[in-house]
């Protein structure tokens, strides 16, 4: 756990960078530090491994002061990630990641263990290992920098715009690796970044600071979006605020209508009559195990139904697709339904354009 | 010219009537002032430009102090060191000891310098101390550039220890200024001594820098061998400085006559 106490900032050429920061980063927690250039993020997050010292208040590790532990052991426990990466150009891409392992004195074996076990970890091809910096693309060497950062497993890690100088679609991906990575390792992790989207996806909380380092506010992405504390904060946010916020609900929260569903084998008669209960004018047809097979209107209905002769549905969801993607689909589908399954074949309800009008209805509520 | 006696005299006989030794003795001689002297501007080089580099403080001030000194000709600080300290190896050793600080000191500093700020601030930012970024990162990182500048120097120091023998030492330098004092417009062998001896000190400069770019790729890091071949394109061309003494020594020659 990582603790600012009324921590202050103050370059010597008189600029408060930091002013008056309380701050909690639970154990296990991704916290994002968000706002425009210049605010202080760089600032904050450099203070905990003192890259930067404070000039006033108290940051604290694990409860202990880190103005009382020295400054070269503590950085050594805790992960460091820049932007520009700073990779070793006169070390092997193993070489930079047992850069501390080898300083702190572990033994050959050891550390070509743990370098073998990273490059898997953070999804490095094997070739790489022997290869160095200025021969590996750069989304592999945004991989080598984290890979090296978590080399002793540190229990916390210091993250300053580490997707930064990828391209989106690389940084989409790195991003991806990064949140199921976090969730085997559950590092505590204070990531700085300029851009609200990536704050969004990857902050368990987010803190949005303003210039001069004043905290705006701290809160999970989902209350941030619902309940922006002040104009900053709203006008930082941004437009599609509404959809920023869908991004964030899994499909699985939203709960699904079961709908007409009928199994194969029933007969036509009895099939017809649950669509009619439902006021619907086709049916679902699922196998054993609510397995999915399609639809079929029910005048086409063969008797007993037959699930070879149903119509595949177009649009299909997963139970941990966003809301966003759900509305997405909804939006290009005629029908206005979308049928929701998990592990790509699990019937388990339909998705309407009312049940999600119903959430963004709440957060039309929460602007207000 | 007189193409007779350069064979015996190559091969270790004195060359006839000059009380000039054979080849093999100048030429240890001529080792011996260009090993110590740049063994010395090592020691003192290489420390205080990593000092100042890594510190990032006072380098200006250093490169000056060791630039005011190639400013003095060599010829000048040989024959004042002549004087303060009169015979033997120390006025040569002092002379091509200033000659070859300078760019050995400023190559150094200017490694370390140039490392960039940011694998600085990656390599503090894990917990390496001071000390172990200037050895795993600042010196390993600038040693291209640190090469680069003991080339220049050694070049230049095989070239000047000519002047050794202005003092009346050995060296290659002695059948030089032994074939100007006779009078190369003249005589034939003095004309020899001349040309012969120039040649093989042009030689010494090539080996000399062949062998030190042999030794630079044992040193220099694999991952930053791309890199100084950049630099090497960029630098003067080998045995540019033995060049510069030869033609020197040939315009000499031509006042004189
Ligand atoms: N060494 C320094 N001396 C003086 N002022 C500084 C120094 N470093 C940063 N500042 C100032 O402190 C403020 C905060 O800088 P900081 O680098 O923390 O911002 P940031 O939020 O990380 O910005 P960015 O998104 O552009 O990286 C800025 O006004 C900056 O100019
Ligand atoms: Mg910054």
């Amino acid at each position: 756990m990582i603790t600012f106490d009324a921590v202050r900032k103050q370059y010597p050429d008189g600029t408060v960078a930091v002013d008056d920061l309380d701050l909690q980063v639970e154990e296990g927690d991704v916290v994002v530090l968000v706002g425009p250039s210049g605010c202080g993020k760089t600032t904050t997050m450099r203070m905990v491994n003192r890259m930067i010292e404070p000039t006033g208040g108290t940051i604290t590790v694990d409860g202990t002061d880190i103005m009382s532990t020295d400054p070269v052991k503590l950085r050594r426990d805790i992960g460091y990630v820049i932007q520009q990466i700073g990779l070793f150009p006169h070390r092997t891409t193993a070489e930079n990641i047992a850069t501390v392992p080898e300083l702190v004195g572990w033994d050959r074996s050891r550390i070509r263990e743990r370098v073998a076990e990273l490059i898997d970890t953070v999804g490095l091809p094997d070739g790489v290992a022997d290869r160095y910096p200025h021969q590996l693309s750069g989304g592999q060497r945004q991989r080598v920098g984290v890979a090296r950062a978590l080399a002793t497993d540190p229990p916390v890690m210091l993250m300053d715009e580490p997707f930064g100088a990828v391209d989106p679609i690389v940084r989409g991906r790195l991003q991806d690796e990064f949140l199921r990575l976090q969730a085997e390792v559950h590092k505590t992790i204070v990531f700085v970044t300029h851009d609200i989207d990536e704050a969004i996806k990857m902050g368990d909380r987010i803190a949005i600071l303003s210039e001069g380092g004043v905290l705006q506010q701290y809160e999970t992405p989902a209350s941030i979006l619902a309940h922006p504390a002040n104009a900053f904060v709203e006008d930082f946010l941004g437009e599609e605020r509404g959809l920023k916020r869908l991004s964030l609900i899994p499909v699985k929260e939203v709960t699904a209508d079961r709908g007409p569903v009928v199994t194969v084998g029933t007969n036509a008669t009895d099939a017809r009559e649950v669509a009619r209960s439902q006021g619907a004018d086709w049916v679902v047809i699922v196998g054993d195990d609510d397995t999915l097979r399609g639809w079929s209107w029910t005048d086409e209905l063969a008797d007993p139904v037959d699930g070879d002769a149903a119509k595949p549905f177009v649009t299909q969801v997963e139970a941990q697709d966003s809301l966003r993607t759900a509305l997405d689909a909804l939006v290009s589908s005629w029908t206005g339904v979308a049928v929701r399954v998990s592990g790509g074949d699990r019937y388990e309800g339909l998705l309407t354009r009312e049940l999600l009008t119903a959430e963004l209805h709440d957060d039309a509520r929460a602007r207000l | 010219m007189n193409w007779e006696h350069v064979l015996p005299w190559l091969a270790g006989q004195e060359y006839p009537n000059t009380g000039v030794p054979g080849v093999p003795t100048l030429l240890y001689e001529h080792l011996l002032y260009v090993v110590v002297p740049l063994v010395l501007a090592l020691a003192i080089a290489i420390p205080v430009g990593l000092w100042v580099g890594h510190i990032g403080k006072g380098g200006t001030l250093a490169i000056n102090i060791a630039n005011g000194g190639r400013a003095i000709p060599s010829l000048g600080i040989i024959i004042i060191a002549f004087i303060a300290f009169s015979a033997g190896f120390i006025p040569v050793y002092i002379t091509l000891t200033a000659m070859a600080i300078p760019p050995i000191l400023t190559n150094t500093y200017v490694g370390v310098r140039e490392v960039d700020p940011e694998i600085r601030d990656a390599a503090a930012g894990m917990g390496l101390s001071g000390w172990e970024i200037l050895r795993g990162v600042e010196i390993p990182m600038a040693m291209p550039v640190i090469m680069a500048g003991v080339r220049t120097s050694a070049v230049q120091v095989v070239a000047t220890a000519t002047l050794a023998a202005y003092i009346g030492l050995g060296g290659l330098g002695r059948p030089i200024f032994t074939g100007l004092a006779i009078g190369p417009q003249f005589n034939p062998d003095a004309k020899t001594l001349l040309v012969v001896a120039c040649i093989l000190v042009a030689i010494l400069a090539v080996l000399t820098e062949q062998l030190l770019g042999l030794a630079e790729r044992a040193i220099v890091p694999t991952g930053l061998m791309r890199k100084h071949e950049q630099e090497r394109r960029g630098s003067p061309p080998p045995g540019a400085a033995a060049a510069d003494t030869a033609q020197r020594s040939s315009e000499q020659s031509a006042v004189s006559a």
